[in-house]
């Protein structure tokens, strides 16, 4: 706060604040209360909003919780989620490595913006281009046919195949620029220390790379995680006849539903899920905030 | 305990750029050699391929006589000392220290005792579960001299592990460097643009420039007997006079330049007609009131600069060059004031007539 006084002087330096104040407490603080205390109310007829049965009760929770189809779907949502992760950094951290230590940096530059030109296009399209590429008559099935490697068409979306497809294309660039960065960071002479005291490349990573790039890890974790988890879009497009999102489900108690007070009650789980997913990495990587936060 | 180090008509390449030009040596085993020379010289780039972080384009390298093209560095019985040391910042001390063993598949408890021991021939002791954020300049340096020494290298690479030591630490670390060195007898290769750390430390000096492998001698040969203006040049300072040479007899030149001609020693590769300039270092100047009957040249003194057991004193010649002379600290005879009128004089024994081969820069 000194250095911001100092550098741009008291008038600017009020301007910025209030716009950060009003960014967060406008766009997040308070509409993140009003769903809370959504939560905590019932679900009534207009005539009896602000009446005597309108009180503040658990019932939202006690619904999800006595509901074991909504239980499963969080789970599943966890698991997936965490799969998703887990895909995305086994992906990612070659990947990173070798763009950040081997390609030549002009080379890299080429290369991310190959990566990121898809960005430009719109999830719901991106989503449906993975849900016709997996088609049963699709690229992908043709392809593989073409080549000899399947005999007969596989369907590719069952279960949360798709999904799953479907949310690691989406999300994997949130995974590689974390830990690209903390790559990058990295002194080159440390890996050639490595290998010059006996390392070879397995012990190197282990003991060098990894441990110096685990707040981007930590960083791409939390946020493939919380994208997957959050993601409405591509589990509704890529979706299965048996695969369902926990947000498909706050989608339809809000939306079908119009309940918006259960709604926001499976909201608020969700929030505390992806907190405890958050303190779990930081805790198993023994990463602080301000190291993911960079 | 050590092995010789051989490059054979090493050449290296990048792209169009020769860095390392027919570099012909053989470092003996238990050896303490420097490479001298300015940046950008290639020295890092034979340190390199020593260490098998590169393979030459041309020639070999072999170490114990086998030839070590192909096999990576962490195959090669060489350990590296890196300019910003490399440390591991996020293990301990002990670590860093048994980083290598644990490679090797060393306990926990055998690498514990093998940096401990290592901790004490490297003078820090209690260090061994410290971070290495809390260590000094030159605790690092030995932290990583400890580290290297852990593998038990037959040879030692060692690139200006001292240049970002302050002055003092570093003459200390001079000092410390040659005893680990004489303790362990594995050979050191050391790699500077610095000259006294060279000359200080080294058995023997090889002096690069351009890629090319200058003059290999031990370092009193090395500073009295330069084999070319580079070596002349670069290695401590040098009045410089252009000329040409008029005759030759026994070792012996007559030396014409604009001030006058004057004697010298003949050094090598050196002809008539080849361009050649005069070389004689400042301690073997005098200033005398009158002029000498040979080489001499009339100066007046521009400045003193005071060095303590020395003094150096800068003159102007008739051209407006700058000359100087270097005269032992003497309390009973102050030296020369400013704007004295005086007489440069040097003996044509001390003086040299040098091949212009390299190029005159300093780094």
């Amino acid at each position: 706060m000194q250095e911001m006084l100092r550098r741009y002087g008291y008038g600017l330096t009020f301007i910025m604040s209030l716009l950060v104040a009003f960014w967060l407490l406008a766009m997040v603080v308070v509409p993140n209360i009003i769903l809370l205390e959504f939560s905590f109310r019932p679900y009534l007829p207009m005539v009896d909003v602000g009446g005597p049965k309108d009180v503040y009760s658990f019932n939202n929770y006690l619904t999800f919780f006595t509901s074991p189809i909504h239980i499963e779907v969080f789970f599943k949502t966890v698991i997936y989620s965490s799969l998703v992760t887990g895909i995305c950094l086994i992906i990612t951290y070659p990947l990173a490595y070798i763009l950040s230590k081997v390609v030549k940096p002009t080379d890299a530059a080429t290369i991310f913006l190959m990566l990121l030109v898809p960005l430009w296009v719109s999830e719901i399209l991106r989503s449906f281009a993975w849900f016709i590429i997996l088609g049963n008559t699709g690229p992908l099935n043709a392809l593989l046919l073409y080549v000899g490697l399947i005999e007969k068409p596989v369907r590719w979306i069952v279960n949360y195949q798709g999904v799953i497809f479907g949310l690691v294309y989406a999300y994997i660039l949130f995974m590689l620029f974390p830990i690209y960065n903390a790559i990058s960071a990295l002194d080159t002479n440390q890996i050639e220390a490595s290998k010059d005291l006996g390392a070879g490349t397995i012990r190197t990573h282990w003991r060098v790379v990894i441990p110096h790039s685990k707040p981007g890890i930590a960083s791409g974790c939390v946020m493939v995680f919380m994208l997957s988890a959050g993601s409405v879009i591509v589990p509704s497009t890529l979706a299965s006849t048996n695969s369902r999102w926990f947000t498909e489900v706050i989608q339809q108690w809000m939306f079908e539903g119009l309940d918006w007070q259960v709604g926001s009650a499976y909201a608020f789980l969700l929030l505390v899920l992806c907190i405890m997913f958050v303190s779990i990495v930081m805790r198993v990587l023994n990463v602080r905030l301000v190291d993911i936060a960079k | 305990m050590s092995e010789d180090v051989q490059l054979s008509q090493v050449c290296m390449d990048f792209g169009n750029f020769r860095a390392v030009n027919k570099v012909d040596v053989t470092i003996k085993a238990g050896e303490f050699f420097s490479f001298l020379g300015p940046s950008g010289c290639g020295k890092t780039t034979i340190l390199r391929l020593i260490s098998g972080f590169m393979d030459p384009t041309e020639g070999a390298v072999k170490i114990g006589g086998v030839d070590m093209r192909g096999i990576r560095p962490n195959n090669r019985p060489t350990a590296l000392i890196f300019q910003n040391l490399a440390l591991f910042p996020l293990m301990p001390v002990w670590e860093n220290i048994s980083f290598g063993l644990e490679v090797r598949g060393a306990s926990k408890e055998q690498r514990r005792a093998k940096a401990e021991e290592l901790l004490q021939l490297v003078d820090l002791h209690d260090s061994a579960d410290k971070r290495i954020s809390q260590l000094s300049g030159g605790q690092k340096q030995r932290v990583a001299i400890a580290r290297a020494l852990a593998v038990e290298p037959k040879v030692m690479l060692l690139d200006e592990p001292l240049s970002a030591l302050d002055l003092k630490l570093r003459q200390h670390m001079r000092a410390e460097l040659r005893a680990i060195q004489k303790r362990t007898g594995v050979t050191f290769i050391y790699i500077t643009h610095d000259q006294g750390e060279a000359l200080a430390m080294s058995d023997r000096v090889g002096v690069m420039s351009q890629g090319v492998l200058q003059q290999v001698a031990v370092p009193n040969e090395i500073y009295n007997n330069p084999v070319n203006g580079f070596v002349a040049s670069f290695v401590g300072e040098n009045n410089v006079f252009e000329g040409t040479v008029t005759d030759e007899k026994a070792g012996k030149a007559k030396f014409e330049t604009a001030f006058g001609t004057f004697g010298a020693r003949l050094g090598p590769n050196i002809n008539k007609k080849s361009s050649a300039r005069l070389y004689v270092r400042p301690e073997f100047c005098e200033l005398k009131a009158t002029a000498g009957k040979d080489n001499s040249i009339p100066v007046k003194v521009s400045e003193i600069a005071f060095e303590g057991n020395f003094i150096n004193v800068f003159c102007e010649d008739a051209k407006g060059l700058t000359r100087m002379v270097q005269m032992q600290n003497d309390p009973s005879s102050p030296p020369p004031k400013p704007g004295t009128k005086s007489h440069l004089v040097f003996d044509s024994a001390r003086a040299v007539v040098l091949a212009e081969t390299g190029v005159d820069r300093k780094a």
